[in-house]
């Protein structure tokens, strides 16, 4: 008898106890996907905010030796600035930083400590404030990126001297001039000014950001209309016939169809065929248009099945036509939900990388683009342009890049969100 | 040019609605007979004169203006008769680069002068008589629009008309991208497999198509060809990504799912859900930076502490990221799928006294089961059609091996690196890459026929 009762109560706890360790093992799994979301957001951010200000190095630069009198300069034109001659000029004004190195081999490291443009820095200085410079003025150059990533220290500077970038003399006359208080950080603003580059601290997000907003707008243009209209008619309009079912089946194939071969349709149609510009984003705004209508469409069909017939039923009861009863009183109640579901699409179509490399978008691209018809690149493909690419300045850019994608996302969602909390009427 | 004219037109069209809607008032107020319309619908029957028309011979002027310069420009070339195809569009470049300043040949001949002229003046006719045109088209048909404005014409039936063909024609754009996508995808890979025998590609164990491109075209041995493409390596390396991804996902996927459905209050599952969805809604080169970046080398050191070799672009990083990509894609699928199951079943469950893990696994599961496969299923075709975790951290050489330590590279891959850059047409390599990719969409749609197929068919109906 007893042995029955001991027999059970084991045959229980050993069902309970597998309860217990299924439930932790949901929790683990759950656990286990929140958890990675906090690691990517954390290793994202931890590697890319140091992207947003770089360092400069304070010289100062004797004008007074390029010119008798510095008030001369209020009266040339930026023409004339421009043909100044002002290299060996410029690289004098470095120099003064250590007055005591004698060889060319240290100068030419100590130059190698600024980016190559320091003749273009100083130039722009001299046009911006030509009214009134004196004899001697203070600039702030920037800093190369080797000398840029040791300041931050992202870089190793106990490695043997000939596996690194930066010699152990640019890292003397860097620690001087730490020591001396001429190093300082400032805001990154030419990073989400300007263009691509192959020197890392030149390079920006500016053209690549322009090249996505053309390519989102030419998605905007193209698909929201042409979505809305097309679900306003497949919920609305469409006979139940053989086209309609057709139409609607490859609505729902199209959107379970991977993006690289979207990106095979741009080549083989749109660039080939049609003869459209490659790496525009015209181009790519058309190919991710088409892969963005079926969110859109099947969104907009949901948000017009779920207003109440009775709205439609009205409508017609006092004399609307059915084009009528639909345009004035059903679209504009689904109108959120359509707009909801554009956002998304609009979100899937920014963060889209894979058919923009086949049509051309990943041109090295210098020039922040003016026109939709211009070569660009997009913000998606620009990280992955520099993460293959070996320097390391470029591993705090890609992941800043990555940052502002994702924050242009997550303003996009929540917007979304905004929309539906808002407008969306409850029945 | 182009946007300066279509403002114009646009301009045109809000005019001609105030034009359209005032003959009408004037028409009531005048004749004392009613208009079959209101007012207003007369105003959008001739701005849609005004528009549509004028926008569709823009279009076609724009679609075979290059074409009539080309033939126009190059005419002194073509009555020579010396040039070839490939040549005169050379040649037309020239000019073009030439008349915009750029001159990159130094063989400035006197022809070329001649038709760099002519290019100009072409260009400037054209645009001209575009402007008038289409603009004097447009202003044309507002006219005969604003006179046709009587009692008779019931201008909504028109108006609600053209409407709804421009609905239909809107909903066509889906058919026709498939079309697109068809018949782009058919037609490179026809002209492969009339170079390359489908055998090969199908079943060839060697993938090495950069031996064929550095050929010169014209002289290739189809032995080289046969051997080429194989594409047996790229099927195994997908195979293997997506299965190390499904090996993450699935378990992680359903146990969240479970959670979220059976245990979780509603205050966790209200955060936690959109939080695991943030995974989705990660850009896929996201992911593809934080695997060649974090976790490939992670994966190295801990594979070389073990002792074991690890190639820097390893099969199982790309894999492993891949996987978290893919939980949300199954979790929210098969958490819907749990919670449409009967609450009546899960009562009956209990009331037998059994606990809540053998509900879950001996009655909820097996009756949720059609709907989780669906969700395996549209992840995996997820997983084989990603693109940029494995571009970005799967190998690029193709090597038939099933080690989830070595580099492995996939259909994708393959594709991206084939097409990237400047291509040359009609080289099988570049087909190639359109045959991978019909392979991939055919793959794909399957699996989601499939995946659509099991939940029809299977799924039990309670009610």
């Amino acid at each position: 008898m007893t042995d029955r009762i001991e027999q059970r109560i084991n045959s229980l706890n050993k069902r309970l106890n597998s309860e217990k360790r299924f439930r932790i093992y949901c929790i683990g799994a759950m656990s286990f996907a929140l958890a990675w979301v906090l690691i990517l957001f954390l290793n994202i951010f931890s590697s890319g905010y140091s992207a947003f200000y770089r360092t400069v190095i304070q010289v100062d630069v004797p004008f007074l030796n390029l010119i008798e009198d510095t008030t001369q300069f209020s009266e040339m034109s930026s023409e004339d600035i421009n043909n100044l001659s002002m290299y060996s000029f410029s690289k004098k004004a470095i120099y003064r930083l250590f007055p005591d190195i004698e060889e060319k081999k240290d100068k030419k490291m100590l130059i190698r400590l600024f980016s190559i443009e320091f003749e273009q820095e100083i130039r722009e200085f001299l046009k911006s404030n030509k009214s009134n410079i004196n004899e001697t003025e203070t600039i702030y150059l920037t800093a190369s990126d080797d000398v840029d990533q040791v300041n931050k220290g992202n870089y190793p500077r106990d490695l043997d001297e000939d596996k690194r970038r930066i010699k152990d003399i640019q890292l003397l006359f860097f620690d001087d001039l730490v020591d001396r208080g001429l190093v300082s950080y400032e805001f990154n603003l030419p990073f989400l000014m300007r263009g691509d580059s192959r020197e890392p601290e030149l390079a920006g997000v500016g053209g690549s950001m322009v090249g996505s907003l053309f390519t989102i707008l030419v998605v905007l243009i193209l698909s929201f209309p042409i979505g809305i209209f097309a679900a306003i008619y497949l919920e609305e309009f469409a006979p139940k016939n053989r086209v309609t079912d057709f139409i609607e089946i490859n609505i729902n194939n199209l959107a379970a169809v991977p993006s690289i071969v979207f990106g095979l349709l741009g080549l083989g149609i749109i660039l080939n065929t049609f003869g459209l510009p490659r790496s525009t984003p015209l181009v790519g705004g058309i190919v991710l248009s088409l892969m963005t209508l079926p969110t859109i469409i099947i969104a907009t069909r949901a948000s017009l099945r779920a207003v109440p017939p009775s709205i439609r039923e009205g409508a017609l009861a006092v004399g609307a036509t059915k084009m009528q009863a639909v345009m004035h009183h059903v679209v504009p109640v689904a109108m959120p939900g359509a707009l909801t579901g554009t956002i998304i699409g609009l979100a899937q179509a920014l963060g889209e990388t894979a058919p923009l490399l086949l049509i051309g978008m990943v041109a090295f691209v210098v020039d922040v683009p003016q026109t939709p018809l211009d070569a660009s690149a997009s913000l998606p493909v620009q990280v992955y342009l520099w993460s293959e690419s070996a320097e390391r300045g470029y591993v705090e850019k890609t992941s800043a890049t990555i940052m502002m994608l994702l924050g242009f996302l997550i303003l996009m969602n929540l917007a979304a969100v905004l929309i539906r909390r808002k407008f969306e009427t409850k029945w | 040019m182009g946007f300066i004219l279509i403002s114009l037109i646009i301009l045109i069209g809000i005019t001609s609605y105030f034009l359209g809607n005032l003959r009408a008032k004037n028409l009531r107020t005048s004749n004392k007979k009613n208009l079959k319309s209101l007012s207003h619908y007369y105003g959008y029957y001739v701005a849609l004169w005004a528009v549509v028309p004028a926008l569709l011979v823009l279009l076609m002027i724009t679609s075979f203006k290059s074409f009539f310069i080309e033939q126009y420009v190059l005419s002194d070339f073509i009555a020579l008769g010396s040039y070839t195809e490939t040549e005169l569009s050379l040649l037309f470049t020239q000019i073009e680069n030439t008349a915009m300043g750029i001159k990159l040949f130094d063989e400035n001949t006197i022809l070329i002068d001649g038709a760099v002229n002519k290019l100009n003046y072409i260009n400037k006719t054209i645009e001209n008589l575009t402007y008038v045109t289409v603009l004097g088209f447009s202003g044309l048909l507002v006219l005969y629009s604003v006179f046709n404005i009587n009692h008779k014409l019931n201008s909504r039936k028109i108006v609600e008309k053209f409407l709804l063909v421009l609905y239909f024609t809107c909903s066509l754009v889906a058919i026709m991208t498939t079309v697109g996508i068809i018949f782009s995808l058919l037609y490179e890979t026809l002209r492969f497999f009339s170079q390359v025998p489908i055998t090969d590609f199908l079943f060839g164990l060697n993938w090495s198509p950069q031996r064929v491109f550095v050929r010169e075209a014209g002289d290739l041995d189809t032995r080289d060809l046969a051997n080429a493409f194989g594409a047996v390596p790229l099927f195994a390396g997908t195979f293997l990504i997506a299965l190390i991804a499904m090996c993450v996902s699935v378990p992680v996927g359903l146990l969240t799912a479970i959670y979220m459905s059976e245990y979780a209050s509603p205050k966790v599952r209200d955060w936690a859900k959109p939080i695991i969805e943030i995974l989705a809604g990660i850009p896929t080169v996201v992911y593809g930076f934080f695997a060649a970046l974090t976790v490939a080398p992670l994966v190295r050191d801990i594979g070389q502490g073990a002792g074991l070799t690890v190639s820097s672009e390893s099969a199982l990083a790309a894999g492993f990221v891949m996987g978290i990509m893919i939980i949300p894609f199954i979790s929210s699928l098969s958490d819907d799928v749990i919670k449409s199951v009967p609450q009546s079943l899960r009562e009956g469950s209990y009331a037998m006294g059994a606990t809540k893990r053998e509900t879950i696994v001996k009655v909820l599961l097996p009756a949720a089961l059609p709907g989780i496969v669906g969700s395996f299923l549209l992840a995996v075709s997820r997983a084989i059609g990603e693109t940029m975790i494995v571009v970005m951290a799967a190998g690029l050489n193709a090597k038939l091996t099933a080690n989830p330590l070595d580099a492995a590279t996939t259909i994708t891959t393959q594709i991206v690196v084939i097409l990237i850059g400047d291509q040359e047409f009609d080289s099988p390599k570049t087909q190639s890459a359109f045959a991978l990719g019909l392979t991939l969409f055919v793959v794909t749609l399957a699996l989601n026929f499939i995946a659509l197929q099991v939940v029809k068919k299977y799924t039990e109906r309670y009610d």
